[in-house]
């Protein structure tokens, strides 16, 4: 009888082993619209604003969203590429759109169910990144400047350089992700910021590791302390937060330097693997509709790439000279491209060395790793010796008693 | 023989789906090139590039051992001559901070050790600093061992609980002294700790990533980070993430087994 218990006991278990490992059907009637968007990047009604969610949540009941953020680009990419997560809406920056699309991950939008994508100012359609408007409808959009601490810093900045300036050394921060950082290296040089070529990339790198004297440390949103507690002096990042930091710290400035710089679209997209791309199209035409739109745009400190939105929200905002540059700045920006997959991984490869310089070193173009594996050799082959040269000991040891 | 085979597949089962499977995927994925899908070893050659990364990577899990194991040994023997009621609550103290996020742990750090932050500050009243202490290779051996140093006084106080007094006692009658009696007594019986809790130690510390890039500024990039920008990076390049991660394993296999051979008779296949 004991054996028996025992038997279906553990037949149980394994059954309850590999249950818990298969997906569980949803019984759940609610439909589940997964949104998965940049951190701090939706109005969630702390400041007393909107809550965007859940106020699409009210107006269309039965749909549950569950709303997940990213770090960068790359880290959304990674984890759609991967197939390890299901989304319906992804919101990336220009260049990753052009990726994405080019590689099928995006789905065709049928724009009859986004009616609001009118309220969309027509400097904002058909750009590179989407030239026949069939994938994103934008959701902000921005430049990259250095914000600076105007107490701290005695001159006016007005160029990349700043980045470079030892006198304040120690008190800079730089983007950590290689695409931004490469772009302002390529702006200070004086190259486009989407060039592809493997010596001007050598070059930037050598800068960029050159900066390595100077810098704090690379950062994305631990930005935001770091200013805002005067940790950090100077940093590049983008407008919109900017605005943000501004209004905790109001010693802080942001600039859009002389050589030019990038400015970026942040568009919302519909996943190809989407099951219920209706209500996707709804959720985007639901955020396009001015009076969200301002809601949202106010709060998180954003452009608007909508005029209408625009006239909704304060004097303050509407003016800002950091949000909406005048014409002679926009000119001098620069949208991202998307770069071939071999040149990304230059770039990538680069970034690493980077990082792992100790700011002294310069690269070339081509490395020599064959140190590596005499080390690499030299470690298995002292490992192997102890390890029998021990066991040996032990034994005559014991053999000895 | 069947009850005790048929009690077993539950754990067998487990351990081939979660143990198994997923090494001998990043196996097959170590020598698969990236985009014809063949074999290929040059995943594995790659890896050449970022030798300084490991070589720092080691050298600062290996300093924060060490130090773990300093500060470990003389409190974890202590504890264990400590009356019972006072060793759980101690023990308590000591696992204490491990419930809270170790997320939040090494963020404390950061405001902790920043120019401006609080230390800094506290130097600032007394007329000294401020230091450089954030954003160093230090700060990040600071945070390894502030993370780790339970995992090394837990099994250290475990084995030391278990040492009769009377042994420590018998060597002292026989004349030994201080050091004798560390050195050939408590050592030795006490190696089976020693030897898991650095395990528990560096392990973790060679290929944390969080704690680089939190107290390290993201300049002082270790293995972790490497293998982190392979699966979350722009290049997306899984392949040679896990040939990174296979050449930390077989580095690690090895360090264990020089650690194994020092204890053999002892506590056959307990590290391994």
């Amino acid at each position: 009888m004991r054996k028996w218990i025992k038997c279906i006991t553990s037949v149980v278990l394994a059954a309850v082993l590999v249950i818990s490992v298969l997906p569980v059907s949803a019984a759940d009637k609610k439909e589940v619209l997964r949104v998965y968007n940049w951190g701090e990047y939706i109005s969630t009604g702390e400041d007393g604003g909107m809550d965007v969610i859940a106020e699409f949540e009210r107006t269309h009941p039965g749909v549950d969203v569950e709303y997940t953020t990213f770090a960068s680009n790359e880290e959304m990419y990674a984890k759609i590429r991967s197939g390890s997560a299901n989304y319906d809406i992804v919101i990336p920056s220009d260049y990753m759109i052009s990726r994405m699309s080019a590689e099928g991950m995006l789905s065709k939008l049928n724009f009859d169910n986004i009616p609001n994508y009118s309220y969309i100012d027509n400097t904002f359609k058909n750009a590179a990144y989407d030239l026949e408007n069939q994938y994103s409808v934008p959701y902000t959009w921005g430049t990259v400047g250095i914000v600076y601490n105007k107490t701290k810093v005695k001159e006016e900045i007005t160029s990349w350089s700043a980045l470079w300036d030892k006198e304040y050394s120690g008190k800079v921060l730089m983007f950590d992700n290689p695409r931004d950082a490469f772009a302002i290296a390529f702006a200070r040089l004086g190259y486009n910021i989407n060039t592809t070529d493997e010596a001007q990339m050598v070059d930037a790198a050598n800068l960029l590791i050159e900066q390595k004297d100077v810098l704090q440390a690379y950062v994305m949103d631990q930005i935001f302390n770091k200013m805002e507690s005067n940790e950090a002096w100077i940093a590049p990042y983008y407008a919109g937060d900017a605005t943000v930091m501004i209004d905790e710290n109001p010693d802080l400035a942001f600039v859009v330097p002389k050589e030019g710089s990038n400015i970026f679209i942040d568009g919302m997209c519909v996943l190809e693997t989407s099951k219920q791309k209706a209500l996707a199209e709804e959720f985007i035409n639901f955020m396009c509709s001015p009076e969200i739109m301002a809601e949202n745009i106010s709060y998180i400190g954003y452009s608007s790439p909508s005029t209408a939105a625009k006239e909704l929200l304060d004097e303050e905002m509407k003016n800002s000279k950091i949000a909406y540059p005048p014409q002679e700045i926009v000119e001098k920006c620069e949208y991202f491209v998307n770069l071939p997959e071999e040149a990304n991984e230059k770039m990538e490869n680069y970034w690493i060395s980077i990082k792992a310089s100790d700011g002294k070193t310069t690269l070339s173009v081509e490395d020599d790793n064959w140190q590596f594996w005499v080390v690499l050799g030299l470690i298995i082959a002292v490992c192997i010796f102890l390890n029998i040269w021990i066991r040996v000991r032990k034994k005559k040891t014991i053999e000895e008693y | 023989m069947l009850k005790s085979k048929m009690g077993s597949v539950p754990f067998l089962v487990w351990s081939i789906i979660f143990i198994m499977v997923p090494l001998g995927l990043v196996l097959w994925y170590s020598f698969t090139a990236k985009d014809t899908g063949e074999f290929t070893p040059e995943n594995i050659f790659r890896i050449g590039n970022y030798s300084s990364i490991f070589l720092k990577s080691i050298n600062l899990a290996l300093i924060a051992t060490v130090i773990c194991l300093v500060l470990a040994y003389p409190f974890a023997w202590m504890l264990s001559r400590a009356e019972a009621h006072k060793q759980g609550i101690m023990m308590m103290l000591v696992m204490l901070p491990m419930w809270m996020n170790f997320l939040l742990r090494t963020y404390g750090w950061m405001t902790l050790i920043e120019n401006e932050g609080i230390i800094n500050k506290m130097f600032g009243f007394i007329g000294l600093g401020p230091f450089e202490m954030i954003n160093t290779q230090g700060a990040v051996v600071l945070g390894m061992v502030y993370n780790y140093l339970p995992f090394m006084i837990t099994p250290l106080h475990s084995v030391m609980v278990k040492i009769d007094r009377s042994t420590i006692e018998a060597a002292q009658d026989l004349g030994a002294g201080f050091w004798q009696v560390l050195f050939r007594v408590q050592l030795p019986l006490s190696l089976p700790g020693i030897i898991s809790g650095i395990t528990m130690v560096f392990v973790p510390s060679v290929s944390t990533f969080i704690i680089s890039k939190m107290l390290g500024g993201g300049s002082n990039m270790l293995i972790g980070d490497l293998i982190e920008q392979q699966f979350l990076g722009s290049t997306y390049n899984p392949y040679l993430g896990s040939a990174i991660s296979l050449i930390l394993m077989v580095i690690m296999l090895l360090l264990m087994g020089i650690m194994n051979a020092f204890d053999d008779d002892e506590m056959q296949g307990m590290v391994m």
